[in-house]
């Protein structure tokens, strides 16, 4: 077990350093001088040469790579070109606002979605299963950043009981644990809850037909233990996967969370991104998808290990 | 009294009877396909949008870029416009039929370049094995490593806006998923006796795989490219939507969307017109390839 959760580690190492080496590479892809947007117009090409000594761009790529992730592992991810901050003040807080409205959405498509998968399952066939088939086809289908903008239409602009934009009054970019800021949430993260409760509405109620054909659970009945009890067992063995799907989920929601981000105004990763993507701010651009797919591999490492703890029939060789 | 139909515990009729039908798995699988009404209804839907699309200039009422400052954002049901009119006047039906084209192409031709790339990689690696394995598999890990609408924003950020440009990043995102599932299942093949026994009869690399690999493995491939379709669908538009796509003043849905959100509080149905079609579209597509794999009886 220990070794087998020792070399899923370390499996896991060479693919960070790849998806480093792709992010690396962004800025190169980029058509035009990585350098363009801090070059002054009309500098003569001593200078030109100058502002690359001082950013590392005369050195060559491999070198420039190792300069550069050295640097990031230490937290230095270089400065805004807009901002002239330090990319990590802003990516950091930005990674906090995307995480709170992801772990929202993740919450709550989770609760919809295992509400509904054991409707469905416990039911397999009937109209409420094929009603509970229909929302959750649905919910992988919407394009989420049109339903953002649906429940724009409906809560804010006919009803008008929940804000459409910001994260708290006056375009505050922190979350607070209050009213206002709440109120904000609530549009956001549904938009972004549909895909995490369709999958997951799938998947447990796949789990839940599945279980309920077991041996043991047909030996459960035949004892006379309630059905109450018997569901106690349905969940237990329904839970691994779940779980691990509900972690992908949030990974997924943390780096796709720039559409509803940007619907909505919300001062988040994708937000930042969208920012930096239209104003050519390439060190903010590499910084916040390195931060943004290290969690990604991170999570995916821990959701793996935590199912190889919590279901002990996965034996892996 | 005698004779019993089905469910008869002496069913000795295969034995004497007609030979049963055997099909192929293709046949059977179009069988299925043809029977299941779902699969029809979304077939129609999706047939009626790409013909519309393609036939767009001739069953138009308008011009899709003639622009109207007097008429701006007219109502739906208006007598002249029956979808009314966008932020520039221009008619919203017609930019719908003509959407059609560029949001269809964007969420087909990424999916089949990275079929015919992830396919080719995975039955190389699959086949091959060894080090080529390794060298393919790890580097398609390294892009699976990323969130997909992430790795997209991120590739079409950099090389900018464009048609090109997001062809290029979509493919991308659906090339690594695309060549592990025919690693996977080129590998298992692989394995099996009778591709031994054909190498040993001393068939050649090709002819195992055109005659085996291919076979088996386009099933699987083709399944799972197909629940890839609704992704590119919503992800491509989605570029546009953040102004990463198409450039204006192209009729494309995700497009429509991001122009017509300045005027969400002025006609609010006209605004999030482009994104039912996009909706009716990705569901479409989702709900054809459950059939599909429901037909093909495959696990991917």
């Amino acid at each position: 077990m220990l070794l087998y959760l020792l070399r899923r580690i370390l499996y896991t190492l060479p693919i960070a350093i790849g998806v480093s080496m792709v992010c690396f590479a962004l800025i190169h892809l980029a058509p035009g001088d990585p350098l363009s947007a801090v070059i002054p117009e009309g500098a003569s090409p001593e200078v030109i040469a100058q502002i690359k000594t001082a950013y590392g761009f005369d050195q060559p790529l491999p070198i420039q790579y190792f300069n550069w992730i050295w640097r990031a592992v230490q937290g230095d991810f270089g400065m805004s070109i807009m901002t002239r901050r330090p990319v990590l003040s802003e990516v950091g807080p930005a990674v906090v606002n995307t995480m709170i409205l992801a772990v929202a959405a993740v919450t709550l498509g989770f609760g919809l979605g295992v509400g509904l998968g054991i409707a469905a399952g416990y039911t397999a066939g009937s109209p409420i299963d094929r009603v509970v088939t229909a929302i959750s086809v649905s919910g992988v289908s919407v394009p989420h950043y049109w339903l953002g903008m649906v429940l724009i239409v409906i809560f804010a602009v006919n009803l008008g009981v929940l804000p459409a934009m910001g994260m708290g009054a006056q375009g505050s970019a922190t979350f607070a644990l209050d009213w206002v800021s709440l109120r904000h949430l609530i549009l956001p993260a549904i938009a972004m809850s549909v895909i995490p409760a369709g999958i997951i509405a799938r998947s447990v109620r796949g789990t839940v037909i599945e279980v309920l054909k077991q041996d043991y659970v047909q030996t459960l009945h035949a004892k006379g233990l309630p059905g109450r009890r018997v569901f106690v067992h349905v969940v237990k063995n329904a839970a691994p996967t779940v779980l691990a799907i509900m972690g992908l989920q949030l990974a997924q929601l943390l780096g796709g969370s720039i559409l509803v981000e940007t619907v909505f105004s919300w001062p988040g990763t994708g937000f930042l991104l969208n920012t930096a993507i239209f104003t050519r701010d390439l060190p903010i651009l590499q910084g916040t998808i390195l931060v943004l797919s290290m969690f990604f591999v991170a999570i995916n490492l821990m959701v793996d290990l935590l199912q190889s703890v919590l279901d002990p029939r996965i034996k892996r060789a | 009294m005698v004779a019993t139909t089905g469910g008869s515990i002496v069913s000795d009729a295969p034995l004497k009877g007609r030979r049963p039908v055997s099909r192929s798995f293709w046949a059977t699988a179009r069988r299925r396909l043809s029977q299941d009404k779902v699969a029809l209804v979304c077939g129609s839907i999706l047939l009626i949008i790409l013909l519309a699309a393609i036939f767009a200039p001739l069953i138009t009422p308008h011009d899709p870029y003639r622009t109207s400052m007097a008429r701006r954002l007219l109502p739906i049901g208006d007598a002249r416009h029956w979808l009314g009119t966008d932020e520039l006047g221009r008619d919203l039906l017609t930019r719908l039929i003509y959407g059609g084209r560029m949001s269809l192409f964007m969420g087909f031709a990424p999916v089949v370049l990275a079929t015919l790339i992830g396919g080719f990689l995975g039955i190389v690696a699959g086949y091959c094995g060894g080090a080529i394995n390794m060298l393919i598999m790890r580097v398609t890990d390294v892009f699976y490593a990323f969130p997909s609408v992430l790795l997209a924003v991120a590739i079409s950020g950099v090389l900018g806006a464009g048609l090109v440009n997001s062809l290029v990043s979509l493919t991308l995102v659906f090339t690594p998923p695309i060549a592990r599932v025919a690693e996977s299942v080129t590998t298992q093949i692989r394995n099996q006796d009778y591709v031994e026994a054909a190498r040993a009869t001393g068939a050649s690399a090709w002819r195992i795989v055109f005659g085996h690999v291919l076979a088996n493995v386009t099933g699987p491939i083709l399944i799972y490219a197909s629940s890839m379709i609704s992704v590119a669908i919503v992800i491509a538009s989605g570029l546009s939507f953040l102004g990463l796509g198409v450039s204006p003043p192209n009729a494309e849905w995700g497009l429509m969307l991001n122009t017509l959100r300045q005027s969400i509080y002025v006609a609010p149905m006209n605004a999030i017109l482009p994104g039912v079609m996009i909706f009716i579209t990705s569901m479409s597509m989702n709900l054809i390839s459950d059939s599909l794999r429901a037909s093909m009886d495959v696990k991917v």
